[in-house]
């Protein structure tokens, strides 16, 4: 897969904080799971999934 | 920063305002079109039809003064913009900054460096910058609640850059030369010319610090309204090519407002999504590449005039694969005896005609009423590489070519400030000709 162009990886920067908000704090962590499962069907691949589950996890406070 | 071979100039240069101001002031003082007249101040102004009328009280005396025209520069706070019963429109940006100059020895690189909540200032940002003469500058953000007051006071900043200072491993001695506080606005008028007058800098538009775009976007407006009003002054252009100023240099601030904003939001995260967003790149950056770009300040870069009315033919742009496009500045081009193309440009119109040998007699006809058009155009011949000898500028490598897109045939335009008026893949003489009128203000059939 290629590396998305900057200005695509903002927009997608922008539409995420701002549908943060919109979610609101009670609702927040369920959005944001919602996202990914939604995120993990349109990928279709296992394995990247995976690992992108795993990057997310490395160097959480 | 990208510094592409062929320009002249480095990307960035640091100087601070006092500098600037120097160099300003020497450069008015070797120029005896200039009256410089301190302690000076407008007490009134009155816009005709045919000029201004302005009132000045100075320690000499009250007095009138006629103009044909006037650059308002006055800042921020622009009496001329209150006398005119103007006013500045936009939004105001949570988060506020501390900015203290202090003098150091220290090694950091010359660079701009954020730091994103560090132990020296928690809960905010701090940015640390290098300037020339040891001079460091430090830009802290200050806590929701917090008063301006107490943070300005005098023994607060020290305690505040002290521990920035500690955090960064400095433990040498160093001195509080300058501060003051900011925070960031996106305001400007409505139109930038009110009759004869003209708004230039801080008076027209206030931009967000971050990114270097306050004195620099002064600059820019000076340097767009001067050679126009320059030649309206002296009769070779008429007062039509004024009304290029707002819609060219307010669409300059629009866009700085569109990047600014974004680098505000990074930089002062208003909301908790852009707060949670804002942490989730900056600790993906420790590991990953692809996030780090989002903190990129977005310094300033030359404004395209897309759209401008002395571009009046962009669709031409679609005939070329490369170089610059219409309205944007031009880029430049280093020659073998180590001069550069835009060097040779002029005080006028610049024609940069691409060609395989000596101009065909159509384009020497085209050149020729270019000239008659405007008395200080100049023309380039880019010769190709490996073309016969002859006049222009050969270009052994094909860089110029490269760097512009340009086959033969190709023939570029500029404007007096080297902003690309249009292009032409083969010439098209009643385009060329009307653009180039356009420029002048002259009336277009």
């Amino acid at each position: 897969m290629s590396p998305m162009p900057f200005e695509d990886l903002e927009s997608a920067y922008e539409t995420l904080a701002t549908a943060i908000d919109s979610a609101g704090p009670e609702q927040e962590a369920m959005f944001l799971t919602r996202l990914a499962l939604l995120l993990s069907n349109e990928l279709g691949d296992i394995a990247v999934f995976r690992s992108a589950i795993q990057a997310a996890l490395e160097g959480l406070e | 920063m990208p510094h592409p071979p062929g320009e002249k100039y480095l990307p960035m240069y640091n100087l601070q305002q006092q500098y600037i101001e120097q160099f300003l002031h020497d450069a008015v003082a070797a120029c005896d079109l200039i009256d410089m007249r301190w302690q000076s101040e407008l007490t009134g102004i009155e816009c005709h039809a045919n000029g201004v009328s302005l009132g000045v009280s100075s320690p000499d005396g009250d007095y009138r003064c006629n103009a044909d025209y006037v650059l308002a520069a006055d800042g921020a706070r622009s009496p001329v913009r209150s006398m005119l019963g103007l006013r500045l429109k936009g939004e105001n940006y949570e988060g506020r900054y501390v900015i203290a100059d202090i003098r150091m020895d220290h090694d950091f690189p010359t660079e701009r460096r954020a730091f994103f909540e560090p132990s020296g200032n928690p809960g905010g940002t701090v940015l640390i910058h290098r300037q020339p003469d040891d001079i460091w500058r430090v830009d802290y953000q200050l806590k929701e609640g917090e008063s301006e007051e107490d943070a300005l006071r005098e023994e607060d900043i020290r305690a505040r850059v002290s521990a920035i200072l500690a955090d960064i491993g400095h433990t040498k001695p160093w001195e509080l030369e300058w501060w003051s506080i900011y925070s960031a606005n996106t305001l400007c008028l409505d139109d930038y010319r009110h009759g004869r007058v003209f708004f230039v800098g801080d008076a027209a538009h206030i931009v967000p610090i971050f990114g270097v775009r306050g004195l620099n976007n002064g600059l820019a407006d000076a340097h767009n309204i001067g050679w126009k009003l320059g030649l309206v002054l002296k009769g070779e252009a008429e007062d039509r090519l004024l009304g290029s100023y707002s819609p060219e240099r307010r669409g300059a601030t629009l866009d700085v407002f569109a990047n600014a904003t974004k680098s505000t939001r990074f930089m002062t995260p208003p909301t908790r999504g852009w707060r949670l967003a804002r942490e989730a790149a900056l600790s993906l950056s420790l590991k990953h590449e692809f996030p780090r770009s989002l903190a990129n300040p977005r310094q300033m870069q030359p404004y395209t005039y897309a759209g401008s009315p002395l571009s009046p033919y962009p669709h031409r742009d679609a005939d070329f694969a490369a170089g610059p496009i219409s309205g944007s500045a031009s880029p430049n081009a280093k020659l073998d005896d180590g001069t550069y193309l835009l060097d040779l440009a002029g005080d006028g119109m610049t024609a940069i005609l691409f060609c395989d040998g000596p101009a065909n007699t159509e384009q020497a006809t085209l050149l020729g009423q270019l000239h008659q058009c405007d008395k200080r155009l100049v023309t380039l011949l880019i010769r190709r590489q490996g073309s016969s000898s002859g006049a222009g500028i050969a270009d052994r490598n094909g860089e110029i070519a490269s760097i512009f897109g340009a086959q033969p045939g190709a023939l570029y335009l500029l404007r007096p400030d080297l902003h690309v008026a249009g292009r032409w893949k083969a010439i098209v003489p009643d385009e060329i000709l009307r653009t180039a009128n356009i420029c002048l203000g002259r009336p277009s059939s």
